[in-house]
């Protein structure tokens, strides 16, 4: 039987890669991107899960509003990425360092 | 009825978003020449949401079931947000005006609206659901306007790093909203705060840690902080003075009220991570800041360390807490923004932005008034008497003895001290060094006036402000007790 802490323990996993993905990648910016997404289906999942243990709908209604808001951040993220790319001809995560101090 | 009423009490969001909207429209018609209007028709919309304020705005209490809160403290988080929008749209034209190709387009004013939409939707939250759509709202515009040079490299990759790791921040945030979701049943924060009460529960308190950890991320609180000094230096100036100011304003208020309304019978947990990321701020912010040779990142460094005398204020977990809490954010919105409007004048002979701290040396000879502006706002920033700033650090350190706080009241009082460092190596840079060549002079009248308003505000001149500002903090602290 399935219960919530499978889904729990699993959207956990995928967060925790998540994050992973975000601090352990130094190559390439489209990969942030993904793990980003992968953040928030974790918790979309989690979201889910609970609202079905719950009974309660506001957890499926939170997960729509996460769905519409990750589409945005996408559509932002690849606009920002293009001209970051425009100017530097690269999208490799090390290169990122104009700034320091 | 109940619908308009809800209506009535959400005026200033609904001024903003159908203003910014209406805008949008506008920008997209009219091209770059409208930009010039539909900036100062922004302005006008922010003065219009302001106004909308004095209504029931500011008094009608809980409305939309719940969701969404009109009470005083929200409105007097947003005015100081509105006033800094303002300001970042009126300290803009100049900034882009220098012709290498990155003039300033009309969106720059409608991402501002939205933004501060977002701001108020912020502070105003009554539920899980209005908080992550707002600082969403807030966030998504922000990125933009980090990244608002679009030919400037140092530009797109302070949005490249904002937009990363302000998304796994929202990330992080959403993580522990799930999980305070799924072990108290509900999103509203009033019924949180029965479920914490009731008892403690592992998830509960995972949950709250998430939530305070993409909180302290908005507000660039250590250890959550280290996008804040590569963000500051690479945006637009204009654009920096706006993050420093009001999306700092809104992540504090929406701190407050999470810490207070929703987790208010958990205060022993979330007073650890409020005592530690406040001190770790404090000191970080101080130390880091001794080395640093540009303005903008110094002043980066400084608003860590802001934030975190603004927790010291939070940690105290009271009315005057908050009330301290309140105070200080006016007087660090006034001390910032002053300091990067003096950022702005610094242009070398041909007119294009310096940053570097060396370029500030012997100000006093080549712009006195210049100089003895930025003297006060360091000298406040560094929390000398008689200067407003004083004042501020005073609030926030009282309610904290009040609350039996003194170890921390005592660490950050002496990390303060080193804090002033820096403020004053400023001031003897610009005072005692050989003069660096001069910077050349406008007639920004409206800059200056601004400057002007500004350091009068801070310097003794503003103690007639410090009575009617405490009358208005503790109203609006009432509001959340």
């Amino acid at each position: 039987m399935i219960g919530l802490t499978h889904y729990l323990v699993v959207a956990a996993i995928l967060f925790g890669m998540g994050v992973l993905g975000l601090i352990a990648n130094r190559k390439n910016l489209i990969i942030m991107l993904m793990s980003i997404e992968l953040i928030l289906l974790a918790v979309n999942l989690n979201f889910v899960a609970f609202s079905a243990y719950l009974h309660d709908l506001v957890g499926q209604v939170f997960a729509m509003f996460v769905l519409t808001v990750a589409a945005g951040e996408a559509a932002i993220g690849l606009a920002i990425l293009v001209i970051y790319f425009r100017g530097r001809g690269t999208i490799a995560v090390d290169d990122a360092n104009r700034m320091k101090g | 009825m109940d619908w308009i009423a809800s209506l009535q009490a959400t005026l200033p969001e609904l001024v903003l978003s159908v203003g910014a909207l209406a805008l949008m429209l506008v920008a997209a018609w009219g091209g770059q020449g409208s930009t010039r209007a539909v900036s100062w028709t922004a302005v006008a919309v922010l003065l219009g949401a302001g106004i909308a304020l004095a209504g029931p705005a500011s008094y009608a209490g809980v409305v939309f079931d719940g969701l969404y809160r009109a009470d005083a403290f929200a409105a007097f988080a947003k005015v100081l947000i509105y006033v800094a929008a303002a300001v970042s749209i009126v300290i803009a034209p100049r900034f882009f005006a220098r012709g290498d190709g990155d003039s300033l387009h009309p969106e720059y004013p409608v991402l501002i609206l939205l933004s501060a939409a977002g701001m108020g939707m912020m502070v105003s939250a009554g539920d899980l659901l209005t908080l992550y759509v707002g600082l969403e709202l807030q966030s998504l515009a922000a990125y933009v306007l980090a990244s608002f040079m679009r030919r400037d490299q140092r530009s797109a990759e302070a949005g490249l790093k904002y937009f990363v790791l302000g998304a796994l921040a929202s990330g992080i945030l959403l993580y522990g909203i799930s999980l305070v979701y799924g072990f108290s049943g509900t999103t509203l924060f009033t019924d949180i705060a029965t479920a914490y009460g009731a008892g403690k529960s592992l998830g509960l308190t995972f949950g709250l840690v998430f939530v305070f950890a993409g909180l302290a991320f908005k507000m660039s609180a250590v250890p959550f902080h280290m996008w804040t000094p590569d963000v500051y230096e690479g945006a637009p100036t204009p654009v920096t003075a706006f993050f420093a100011s009001a999306p700092k304003v809104a992540a504090v208020a929406l701190a407050v009220r999470v810490a207070i309304e929703a987790m208010g019978p958990a205060v022993a947990e979330w007073r650890q991570i409020v005592i530690f990321a406040s001190l770790a701020s404090i000191i970080f912010g101080a130390v880091a800041a001794i080395g640093q040779k540009n303005v903008k990142r110094l002043l980066a460094y400084s608003s860590i360390n802001n934030v975190g005398f603004l927790l010291v204020g939070l940690a105290a977990g009271t009315q005057e807490g908050v009330s301290s809490v309140l105070i200080y954010l006016t007087i660090y919105v006034a001390m910032t923004l002053g300091g990067f409007l003096i950022v702005l004048q610094m242009r070398d002979a041909e007119g294009n932005p310096v940053e570097t701290i060396d370029s500030l040396s012997g100000m006093s000879e080549t712009r006195p008034g210049l100089a003895a502006a930025m003297a006060v706002f360091m000298f406040s920033l560094a929390g000398i008497p008689p200067l407003l700033g004083f004042f501020a650090k005073l609030a926030v350190f009282q309610a904290a003895v009040d609350a039996g706080l003194f170890p921390l009241a005592v660490v950050g009082f002496v990390a303060s001290v080193i804090g002033a460092y820096y403020y004053l190596r400023i001031v003897k840079v610009m005072y005692f060094d050989s003069p660096a060549p001069a910077f050349q002079r406008s007639n920004a009248l409206v800059e200056y006036g601004l400057i002007t308003v500004l350091a009068l505000f801070i310097s003794p001149v503003g103690w007639f402000a410090l009575k009617p500002l405490g009358v208005a903090t503790m109203a609006a602290a009432k509001a959340l007790f």
